[in-house]
């Protein structure tokens, strides 16, 4: 017995030194850390349950048999995240890349099974060079078993993705369909075409830093929800991430107890709306001031930055927070925005998270970059994700909520619950100034006169009053008791039930 | 005068600012037969001018500074003069103010350069070229002597306050007594105060400003026939309202109380709490007071103050926020009162010099009294840097840090939906990470806060600080304090006694991993001003070859008819405008390349 009990030991000693002692070191010298020291640091501490831990590749060719560590190149199980079961797989750079096998694979669709199985999230912390070369086509189907579960599990069981190193070619398309995609700064890229392809066809001289790095894909392509400076911030702040999300689709998000009181009055939001119409203000200081703890969890801040997106909490409890930012390009809907805020709609739709939309948005860009970029189809996508969700919606409208954008931006036509409007909100079809200048277009070469009707149209339209008579706003409610109220709205919604039609499934405008 | 028709004014106190050293306001009011309370237009018009104010000072026994009050006509005979007082010399615009066209010459040829320099910005700035020189003061300290005069004939001097410290020539701290003065010098200033004031019929409150050097020497600088900002450490050691006697004085009555009834009890310092970067050379900040809580107010503690979270900074008036007043028995008392004021004192959304306060009021010069006009330039002659302040206690910040970070843990082992029988449970053991170094902590909680062990000593935690607040008060050991903290990402950022210490709190195991973490040099800042948006640009604000400042106004670009203003992000010198304005730009467009 004490002779089987040693060889035990021995085999998991070699699976835990992965790669060897030298490629650890290599790997610190990068300024990573090893696929265990990852999940030790995600996960609460010494509750990592691992699986597959002797599973070794099969691959015969090329003098592999010679080669085999056990576990084959990525770290899978279970644990918990501040006591909430999460399952994990975490690809250890220090076995051959972390390149992805026929094994390699069928353990991450392992975990993958068993998190669809009992409804918890799989977390990926992704670092591998791409495929396992000479295992050819059985590297290819593993991808793609990965890729059919990441498509099973969508919208049953939270996904995220923490890119750790390299994720090129066939892998990036794992993490892109999961539901969030975390990088790691000057360690971590992504694309699907590396800089030496990119040169033979294209003749473009990129590093691949700039083809797919974190601030690439944070800023430029909106691929990344986040960028974190080293491993360590990565995984701490996705431990702080987890904690804001259900386990799964039937789950309600998990609740925070606060002591920040629901009543809380603000004061200060009552000066918030700047005299000047077009003078900018910081959406995000209304965010701050009216959420729990002044916790907000912001997504894709680099990107699209004329729409906000993230997590809070209120009353203890997870909501997913879309606000126009007028600080951005006076925060109006465009491409980039309506694809970004839709996509986070629908996460929190598919995992009941209620959402709180913050309006201030003149209309949507105009612009042949935007016409010639589809924006009738991205823009519907948003409209299209605000109209389908079921969860409680709760609006507040700050001020401009002009045209189409106003309809989009969960309106009571699309099924909102609860629809406030600050006194300064104007509900309109358009600007005072725009609107002038098509009813009364005789009059367009009389400065005088159309200052005269701006200021008329500006005194019937330019509030939430006549939105208000139609019942389109519930009420109009002082800044200061924004709070207050939307806890309350929160609360009474809490058990409410909206079914879509049945179908197979929607035919969103991709 | 229409706010003085509208409501039926009788009399109008004029305050510190702009109309109560104006002697045409003075007269419009005469002529509709309403009060001004202060005092009469000749000593506003006489002590207005620092040609004639000097004069007067001298003919009433006043001592002045060795220096010629004639009008100098030219650069040679500013070098004659120079050399007749003996260098080093100053150089002053007779209509200036707030340090402009001021000059400093130690020999002939700065005397003569000086004199252009000086004469040139008096006429740019004032439209009066007049330029005097005098002796230049060393370790020169700014000491003003109240005085209260009636109508009757009586002046009194109700002490002194020492403002010593400034920048740029703007006061920052005052306090009253000044920690340098005797009796003797004290009475003797007093007197002359009195005698310049009788010289000129003054009555109301006003102030006499001396500088005295290192021997106590004093001599007059300029009168201001006004109420000071810094009036109220008069009121709290004198106990005397000034504004009350300045009314009392303004409707004929005589003044209740004798010079030998002033009283001179305790000390009080002010602080005047600015709009501006100190760690940008004390440039103003404007912009929305997104957070603004002031320390609470009591006996000891007055804050004087117009502004409101949620109000507005704007660049039309002066970037003064707030003036801060504590008052003790002693000086150090006053200090420790101070201290923790500023601890208290939180301000968001625009720049202020808080932090630039407490450093002030921890360092062992000030504390020791060794104050003289340039003490900011030569304590901190490359700015102001919070996090370089030195801690008198480095646990502190460790402990609170410790704490907060476990308060967060212990709530989110709060969380719903854990796994049955397999709770969160938080341990012990934690490392608070300061530049990187790791200092072990052993944190639990107590029935009313925490027990922290750090360093082989053990901390009593006494707090009631919920998760998110921007204020720690509570006690360590029983003594009471106060950390700002904000909590940014992994990061806790504290304030305290005018330092910034961020930290970061994991467990020992993480920060063993954080430190294999490689140091990240600072962001590249690029060359480029980009556009970050596509938008018309309406305004360039620089021209190639000029050297900006971080913060500086680069362009302005229109989107959405949106106004956004593009700053510097740092110092530099531009290379090139590369787009003009009314071009379209788009995103990422280069407008502006720097050198």
């Amino acid at each position: 017995m004490q002779e089987i009990i040693h060889k035990l030991e021995e085999k998991r000693e070699a699976a835990r030194a992965g790669g060897g002692q030298t490629r650890i070191d290599k790997q610190h010298a990068k300024g990573k850390l090893t696929a265990r020291e990852r999940i030790e640091l995600f996960l609460d501490p010494g509750t990592f349950e691992e699986w597959d831990m002797f599973v070794e590749h099969g691959c015969t060719d090329f003098g592999m048999e010679r080669q085999q560590v056990p576990g084959d190149g990525v770290v899978t199980g279970y644990g918990t995240v501040s006591g909430r079961l999460v399952f994990v797989f975490s690809q250890d750079f220090t076995v051959f890349g972390g390149s992805l096998s026929g094994s390699h694979a069928e353990k991450i669709c392992k975990v993958m099974d068993h998190a669809m199985k009992v409804g918890a999230p799989v977390i990926g912390l992704n670092d591998s060079g791409g495929a396992r070369i000479q295992e050819g086509v059985e590297s290819l189907a593993g991808y793609a078993d990965v890729f059919q579960r990441n498509v099973l599990a969508s919208g049953v069981v939270p996904q995220i993705s923490m890119i750790m190193g390299p994720c090129a070619g066939g892998a990036v398309y794992s993490p892109s369909m999961t539901d969030f995609i975390f990088m790691v700064k000057d360690t971590s890229y992504m694309f699907v075409t590396g800089p030496d392809v990119v040169k033979t066809v294209t003749h473009e001289e990129v590093t691949a830093e700039q083809l797919g790095g974190a601030l690439t894909h944070t800023t430029k392509s909106g691929v990344a929800d986040l960028a974190f400076d080293n491993d360590v911030e990565a995984l701490l702040m996705l431990r702080r991430f987890v904690n804001f999300l259900p386990a799964n689709n039937r789950e309600r998000p998990p609740v925070w107890p606060t002591d920040d009181p629901t009543e809380r009055k603000i004061a200060s939001l009552d000066t918030l709306i700047p005299a000047d119409p077009n003078k900018p203000y910081d959406m995000k200081e209304l965010i701050g001031k009216i959420v729990d703890d002044n916790d907000f969890f912001e997504l894709q801040s680099g990107y699209a930055a004329n729409i906000i997106t993230g997590f809070a909490r209120m009353a203890g409890s997870t909501v997913g927070i879309v606000a126009n930012q007028p600080m951005v390009l006076a925060g109006c809907l465009d491409i980039d925005s309506s694809k970004k805020a839709a996509r986070f709609v629908r996460f929190c739709d598919a995992f009941n998270i209620p959402l709180l939309t913050l309006v201030d948005v003149p209309g949507f860009l105009p612009g042949t970059t935007q016409e010639y970029g589809g924006i009738i189809k991205h823009g519907a996508k948003l409209l299209y994700a605000y109209a389908e969700a079921t969860v409680p919606k709760v609006t507040v409208i700050t001020r401009k909520a002009y045209g189409g954008a106003y309809d989009v931006m969960s309106s009571k036509h699309l099924r909102g619950d609860v629809n406030l409007a600050w006194p300064t909100a104007e509900i309109a079809v358009m600007g005072p100034k725009g609107a002038v200048e098509i009813i009364f277009r005789q009059d367009i070469g009389d400065a005088e006169k159309i200052a005269a009707r701006t200021e008329e149209y500006r005194d019937k339209f330019a509030n939430p009053f006549v939105a208000g008579r139609h019942g389109f706003i519930d009420d109009v409610i002082m800044p200061h008791s924004t709070r207050k109220r939307i806890c309350r709205s929160l609360a009474m919604l809490a058990d409410k039930e909206l079914e879509n039609p049945w179908r197979k499934h929607g035919n969103i405008p991709l | 005068m229409q706010a003085c028709r509208d409501t039926g004014a009788q009399a109008v106190h004029p305050g510190y600012g702009f109309l109560s050293e104006n002697a045409a306001f003075c007269e419009a009011l005469e002529r509709e037969g309403i009060a001004f309370i202060g005092p009469a237009t000749f000593a506003i018009t006489s002590m207005g001018d620092k040609i004639t104010s000097k004069k007067l000072a001298g003919e009433a026994g006043v001592n002045i500074i060795p220096g010629h009050t004639e009008v100098i006509r030219d650069a040679e005979e500013a070098v004659r003069i120079s050399d007749a007082i003996g260098y080093p010399v100053m150089l002053k615009a007779s209509a200036g103010g707030g340090g402009k066209g001021m000059r400093v010459a130690h020999n002939a040829e700065e005397a003569r350069d000086g004199f252009e320099r000086a004469s040139n910005e008096a006429r740019s700035s004032f439209g009066d070229d007049r330029v005097f020189i005098e002796k230049f003061i060393e370790e020169p300290r700014h000491i003003e002597i109240q005085v209260m005069a009636d109508t009757h004939g009586n002046v009194i001097y109700l002490n002194e306050r020492e403002c010593s410290i400034q920048r740029r020539h703007q006061k920052v701290i005052e306090e009253a007594p000044s920690p340098f003065l005797d009796a003797a010098t004290r009475k003797a200033m007093g007197e002359q105060a009195v005698a310049l004031a009788r010289a000129v019929q003054y009555r109301s409150a006003g102030t006499v400003e001396f500088i005295v050097d290192a021997q106590r020497n004093f001599y007059f600088l300029e009168m201001n026939t006004r109420l000071q900002v810094e009036h109220p450490i008069t009121e709290k050691i004198t106990g005397v309202d000034l504004v009350e006697l300045m009314i009392r004085v303004a409707d004929g009555e005589a003044l209740p109380l004798g010079q030998e009834e002033v009283r001179l009890d305790g000390w009080a310092i002010e602080a005047r709490v600015y709009a501006e970067d100190p760690f940008r050379n004390f440039l103003p900040s404007i912009g929305r007071l997104v957070h603004y809580r002031p320390p609470a107010e009591d006996s000891h503690v007055r804050v004087d103050t117009g502004v409101y979270e949620g109000g507005e900074v704007s660049m039309f008036y002066d970037p003064m926020i707030a003036k801060l007043v504590t008052y003790g028995a002693d000086r150090g008392e006053a200090i420790r009162r101070m201290q923790r004021a500023l601890d208290e004192y939180y301000i968001r959304g625009v720049q202020h010099n808080i932090s630039f306060l407490n450093a002030l009021m921890v360092h062992p010069r000030f504390i020791e009294g060794r104050l003289t006009t340039n003490f900011i330039a030569e304590e901190y002659p490359d700015g102001f840097n919070a996090g370089m302040v030195p801690q008198e206690d480095p646990a502190k910040p460790i402990v609170v840090a410790a704490m907060i970070h476990r308060h967060y843990m212990d709530r989110a082992a709060h969380l719903s939906g854990q796994l049955q029988g397999y709770g969160r449970k938080v341990g012990e053991e934690w490392a608070v990470v300061i530049e990187r170094r790791i200092h072990a902590v052993r944190v639990r909680p107590t029935q009313n806060g925490y027990h922290v062990h750090y360093d082989g000593r053990d901390y009593s935690v006494v707090t009631d600080w919920a998760l998110g607040q921007p204020l720690f008060e509570g006690s360590i050991n029983g003594e009471t304090l106060c950390f700002q903290v904000e909590r940014q990402g992994l990061r806790y950022s504290l304030y305290h006694r005018g330092a910034r210490i961020d930290a970061l709190v994991m467990t020992p195991r993480a920060a063993e991993l954080n430190d294999l973490m490689p140091e990240k040099a600072a962001p590249d800042l690029s060359r480029f001003l980009l556009s970050p948006m596509p938008g018309l640009l309406v305004k360039v604000s620089v021209s190639e070859g000029q050297e900006v400042k971080a913060g500086e106004e680069l362009a302005v670009i229109e989107a959405m008819k949106m106004e956004n203003v593009l700053r510097a992000e740092r110092d530099g010198v531009v290379a090139r405008v590369s787009a003009g304005v009314g071009d379209s730009l788009m995103v990422d467009q280069t407008i502006i390349e720097f050198e």
